[in-house]
């Protein structure tokens, strides 16, 4: 029992005068760890996002200068392309959205005063921040930055002569490898917390759909991650110690490392997009008024995309020399996915009915999740059937699609719910108009950037090619113009972004007090003080009802805290 | 869809557009259906003052049925793509054209470039009349074509935009496919799969000519590869 006492509940940390470093940079509270987590994922995506506009730019305008660059000589352009990828994705998503509003919103959205575990959460993020500064790490280097694709398929990303990457490989699949176990430790977390500190009262089905997303997340990674680990191992030893597993002048197999890579790689999309959809849950309800339309239905329907998701990997490698056959099977099980992640959408757009909706910030960024992902989805459908994918594997289409899907995700998800917690977390109000500026100013372009890459891509241009002036059938006139109009509006979505900053800066100074439960939303977060001190509540809630009891008929109020007796 | 921007330049070309296009059709109707459902709820149900929103939980049947009922259509629509799907790569996939007809090519690709190696006027390869191409494939019209890919050194991919043709090519095996070209012209190969820094600059050529001009190819390189494997 007393240890038990002193690993969850009374880290002594927590209730003395600390000092900067103690209460910012080595605090086990999860308040902290998820401003940690945030403010290095928006770092990390400020140097993914540089790297998108270097290599727009030389797109766009083959050879030129540019900017904060220089000239994108063909390696550059493929090392830009590479980390941009592998950042986005395992520095910026996973941090953002699993770790920074896992690590927040589950103690406070179910109740208790901290994670079950706070030395091994803050042990988590402070391997995630070596694995950033490992990764970045590997630009200083001899022969530069890894340059082989997120993706890292052997031969190229094994052989050093092949890559011309000695070490920048080696380094990336150890900061890969880092951030990984960081990823397993927060998990951990999230899954023991959710299913053992949860309020008295709070039933399974009471738990915010957030929180029971991030908890499946967190399985899915689990679950998922081992063979992509076991695979690293192997990449490790065949790029260092001249071991052959993927490499068939040494009786090994390049195509191994691709199942090892995509069963992984596929359930990853899932582990990323639950806490952006989920969040997107949280935030519609509320302004909408609305109950969540069938809320177990909605558990289902992720449990099923969750399981199905391990059953379709291969339909990323229809054409890359797997036996034709299994193609068939790869093609049922992606197209069956299509069903629960339908069904998900139509609960959404079923909850808008009859509702009383306010187009606020956080809202507008909600819904606009909502649509774009939409465009994504239908997308998926020409890639997950085999013969059509023929055609648009490894075209600009795929890019289009699944930035369609990631930008909803790792971009839209995150300001929606930066935009929504924030009274939360800082205690002040945002200004709702520079949020519209800001969220028009970045959805317009978004849809600017990529609608000209799915046309590309029908018009067979393939990506990771620095140069298409190469390519006589692809240095069309009308296609550098649509090159131009994508980096043009990249530039002016960048652009947009200082007026989120702008704001951030303002509500911190003069913004308006939030008090606890600016929204009058339900979910027991808006029953702590705003911000949140140590330890949470001033009294732990007990729950009395689910978390979506917003304009029930037996009440004068719209909405129906889960915290307040009947 | 693809048609609208590249010819279709094989056999098969047509009947992967095809596919695209009923996927196009299907999803293009899920779309409109449900972005159009979509913005209709949040201009109808915009806040007005002094009206509370329904309580609506979603579990009574007459509710439910608005999530239920599409989502069985779907399935029903995975089942004709999935029909779709499997017919064409059956087609390019798996199914050989049968031999004495049919001329055999052999691709290899190498960090960066492209060697075709054409049969020559015996039809046959691995004999002397071989000729072998750097970045340029010259292929007849109308004549199917049986190509075995193969790779020296990392992975890269054989594209064929016009012809609606991918295939990867992996170090230590050989991958038999087809193609048939059915118009003339010159036209883009693409490697696209990333193979290092020269993967930008892989361009290859594919000539598709009519059988008179590609007799006279064939005459004209034949007997510099003949002197080539005399050497
Ligand atoms: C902010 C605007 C963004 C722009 C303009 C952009 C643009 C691009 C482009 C043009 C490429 C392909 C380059 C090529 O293949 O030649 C690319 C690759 C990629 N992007 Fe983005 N991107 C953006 C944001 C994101 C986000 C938010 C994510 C994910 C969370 C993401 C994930 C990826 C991945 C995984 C790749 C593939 C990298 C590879 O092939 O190795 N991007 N991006
Ligand atoms: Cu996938
Ligand atoms: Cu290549």
């Amino acid at each position: 029992m007393a240890t038990a006492e002193v690993a969850t509940h009374h880290d002594d940390t927590r209730h003395h005068d600390e000092g900067f470093v103690k209460k910012y940079l080595w605090s086990t509270d999860h308040k902290i760890i998820c401003f940690q987590y945030m403010i290095t994922g928006i770092a990390m995506a400020l140097i993914g996002g540089f790297f998108a506009y270097a290599f727009r730019m030389q797109l766009a305008f083959p050879g030129m200068e540019v900017p904060l660059w220089g000239v994108v000589t063909p390696g550059d352009y493929n090392a830009l392309v590479t980390n941009h990828g592998t950042i986005m994705i395992f520095w910026v998503a996973m941090p953002v959205l699993i770790a920074a509003f896992g690590n927040y919103l589950i103690p406070l959205m179910i109740g208790c005063d901290d994670m079950v575990f706070p030395k091994i959460n803050r042990l988590s993020y402070q391997i995630f921040l070596l694995s950033a500064l490992v990764l970045i790490s590997s630009f200083f280097v001899e022969g530069g930055a890894f340059a082989g694709a997120w993706t890292a398929y052997p031969p190229l990303s094994s052989t050093a002569e092949y890559s011309l990457t000695p070490l920048g490989s080696s380094i990336w699949l150890i900061a890969v490898a880092l951030e990984f176990i960081a990823f397993l430790l927060g998990g951990i977390n999230f899954i023991t917390t959710a299913m053992n500190s949860r309020a008295p009262g709070m039933k399974l089905y009471d738990v915010p759909v957030i929180v029971w997303f991030i908890v499946i997340a967190s399985l899915l990674f689990m679950a998922s991650v081992g063979p992509l680990v076991a695979g690293a191992i192997m990449l490790l030893f065949d790029q260092n110690l001249g071991t052959g597993f993927f490499d068939p002048t040494r009786g090994g197999d390049p195509v191994l490392w691709q199942h090892l890579f995509w069963f992984f790689g596929h359930p990853e999309v899932y582990v990323v997009l639950l806490p952006a959809i989920g969040i997107s849950a949280e935030i519609i309800t509320v302004f909408a008024r609305k109950k969540l339309f069938a809320y177990r239905t909605v558990l289902n329907t992720a449990i099923a995309t969750g399981v199905l998701s391990f059953t379709v990997w291969a339909h990323h490698q229809f054409v890359s020399g797997i036996d034709p056959r299994m193609a068939h099977v790869f093609t049922i099980s992606t197209l069956l996915i299509s069903v629960p992640i339908a069904e998900m959408v139509f609960v959404y757009i079923a909850t808008l009915y009859g509702g009383s909706i306010t187009l606020n910030t956080p809202m507008l960024w909600a819904l606009a999740f909502i649509g774009e992902f939409l465009i994504g989805g239908v997308t998926g459908i020409f890639l997950g059937a085999s013969g059509s994918d023929i055609y648009f594997h490894d075209t600009y289409f795929v890019l289009a699609h699944f930035h369609y899907t990631f930008f909803p995700i790792a971009i839209i998800g995150t300001f929606a719910g930066i935009t929504y917690w924030w009274p939360k977390m800082t205690g002040k109000m945002m200004n709702d108009t520079l949020g519209k500026i800001h969220f028009w100013g970045t959805i317009i372009p978004f849809n600017f950037i990529f609608i000209p890459l799915f046309v590309l891509g029908l018009a067979g241009q393939h990506r990771r090619i620095y140069n298409y002036e190469n390519f006589p059938d692809l240095a069309l006139d009308w296609m550098f113009d649509l090159r131009i109009m994508a980096t043009v509006a990249l530039l002016v979505m960048i652009a947009f972004q200082v007026v989120f900053f702008v704001n951030v800066f303002v509500s911190l100074r003069n913004g308006k007090k939030a008090g606890n439960n600016p929204w009058k939303a339900n979910t027991l977060e808006w029953v702590a003080p705003s911000p949140p001190g140590h330890g949470n509540f001033e009294e732990l809630p007990t729950v009395y009802r689910g978390p979506y009891e917003y304009s029930h008929p037996d009440r004068e109020e719209d909405y129906w805290p889960q915290n307040e007796p009947a | 869809m693809i048609e609208y921007f590249l010819e279709q330049g094989s056999t098969y070309a047509a009947s992967l557009d095809g596919v695209v296009n009923l996927i196009g059709v299907l999803v293009g109707f899920w779309f409109m259906a449900s972005l159009g459902a979509f913005l209709f709820l949040i201009f109808r149900f915009r806040k007005k003052p002094n009206q509370k929103a329904q309580y609506v939980t979603g579990y009574e049947k007459h509710e439910a049925r608005w999530v239920h009922w599409p989502h069985h259509l779907i399935l029903v629509c995975d089942i004709f793509i999935v029909i779709g799907a499997v017919q064409v790569w059956v087609d390019i996939k798996q199914t050989l054209p049968e031999e004495p007809e049919a001329e055999r090519v052999r691709i290899i690709s190498q960090q960066w470039a492209w060697t075709f190696v054409h049969a020559g006027p015996d039809g046959k390869l691995d004999t002397a009349d071989d000729i072998p191409m750097i970045d340029e494939l010259h292929v007849e019209v109308n004549k199917p074509y049986i190509y075995e890919l193969s790779s020296l050194d990392v992975l890269h991919d054989f594209s064929v935009p016009i012809f609606r043709l991918k295939q990867d090519s992996i170090p230590g095996r050989v991958i038999t496919g087809w193609f048939e070209p059915t118009i003339t012209g010159e036209y883009d190969i693409q490697c696209a799969e990333i193979c290092g820094i020269g993967h930008g600059l892989m361009p290859g050529r594919i000539y598709i000519e009519s059988s008179q001009k590609h007799a006279a190819w064939q005459a004209q390189q034949a007997p510099i590869a003949l002197a080539a494997t005399a050497q």
